[in-house]
């Protein structure tokens, strides 16, 4: 049976530069029955609300003044810096290359949403972090929602979850080099 | 303000960590009405909505407008550039919802231009006129009954003489000839 979600439990903050498309979040969000529904126009405030606000969950732009979506994702996912590190952050986007989802992710998104924006595809990611919440992975350079999404059978590498060591990830040049491609 | 709980297993070389779920509140035990339907009424909100996505788009096209000419009398700084390219990448991102998708190709064309051309000083004037007078005629014709190919057509000259620029210029620059030419995760995006 389908999961029903009651959007008027929920406190979401909407951080997007753009007033047309915060507009349209806004619409879509009490649309499915939220009724708390914060606004910030760009990173600083939006890390300014997320403190203030304490939303349950984060729908950020990522191309942003200021700071962007990404470097506000990796604020956020400090264990200890603020009072809820853990929170579900959707990330929204016109970006639609490959690389810029896995970047998004390696810093920590729990859901990527491509624009154009559709009411059932932003229903779904919200129902997934939800619903289906994903344990956190603290390494030595990541923190943030498990990036494994499934398990496969043909997976012949090193098992890092039962102990010893294993290859550590860099992912800070992947970020770098996919905020200043020019 | 009261910190999360969690409960911690310890790895090698990584822990894994399982908050409290907070968001469980929000899953409802209330009996499954086939007659009430978020996306539905979401979707109906928005189209209570769209009588205002004409004129939120002639705004984006003249803000599109007003940064291309900063570029051009200003010059292509760091800060003029990264105008352009959000004006452009706003449109993009809004033109379906906005009713007008065959904008996109133009406007996402644009900012790859600018986004891969490692000197944004050698980027041809004429190239972003192209895309920017692009976007606003296909905006502006949009009720022509031979828009959307006339649109696709345009989209598609725009992206070729755009992508032959940037892998002139980023020769040099194989790991961004493999962003160039990567796969998007849009069909056809």
């Amino acid at each position: 049976m389908a999961v029903r979600i009651d959007f008027a439990k929920l406190r979401f903050l909407v951080i997007d530069d753009n007033a047309h498309m915060r507009r349209i979040l806004r619409t879509l969000l009490h649309g499915f029955g939220a009724r708390e529904v914060y606004e910030a126009e760009d990173g600083a405030s939006g890390l300014e609300s997320f403190t203030h606000y304490v939303p349950d969950i984060v729908i950020t732009d990522w191309a942003m003044p200021i700071f962007d979506g990404l470097e506000l994702t990796q604020m956020i996912r400090q264990p200890g810096a603020n009072s809820n590190p853990y929170v579900a952050i959707v990330m929204l986007t016109g970006h639609s290359e490959k690389k810029r989802v896995t970047a998004a992710r390696d810093a920590g998104i729990t859901e990527f949403l491509a624009k154009p924006i559709s009411a059932k595809g932003l229903y779904e990611r919200i129902v997934n972090v939800v619903a289906s919440p994903r344990p956190f992975i603290k390494t030595k350079n990541y923190f943030g929602p498990d990036r494994r999404r499934m398990t496969s059978s043909n997976y012949s590498g090193p098992d890092r979850r039962k102990g010893g060591k294993a290859d550590v990830f860099r992912q800070s040049a992947l970020l770098d080099k996919v905020r200043a491609p020019g | 303000m009261a910190k999360e709980t969690a409960a911690v297993t310890t790895y090698g070389d990584h822990e894994m960590i399982t908050p409290q779920n907070k968001l469980r509140k929000a899953v409802s035990d209330k009996p499954f009405d086939p007659n009430d339907d978020p996306v539905a009424r979401a979707e109906q909100a928005l189209a209570d909505l769209s009588g205002n996505f004409s004129s939120w788009m002639d705004e984006e096209c003249e803000r599109l407008d007003q940064a291309r000419l900063a570029c051009k009398t200003l010059g292509f700084t760091t800060a003029y550039k990264e105008k352009l390219f959000h004006a452009a990448h706003d449109i993009k991102g809004e033109a379906a919802t906005f009713g007008f998708p065959a904008c996109a190709g133009a406007a996402d064309s644009l900012c790859r231009l600018i986004e891969y051309a490692p000197d944004p000083t050698k980027i041809p004037v004429k190239l972003v006129d192209q895309h920017v007078d692009a976007v606003r005629a296909i905006i502006r014709e949009y009720t022509r009954s031979d828009a959307i190919a006339l649109a696709a057509e345009l989209n598609k000259r725009l992206r070729e003489v755009t992508d032959e620029f940037l892998l002139h210029e980023n020769r040099e620059r194989p790991d961004v000839i493999a962003s160039i030419l990567g796969p998007s995760i849009i069909p056809n995006g």
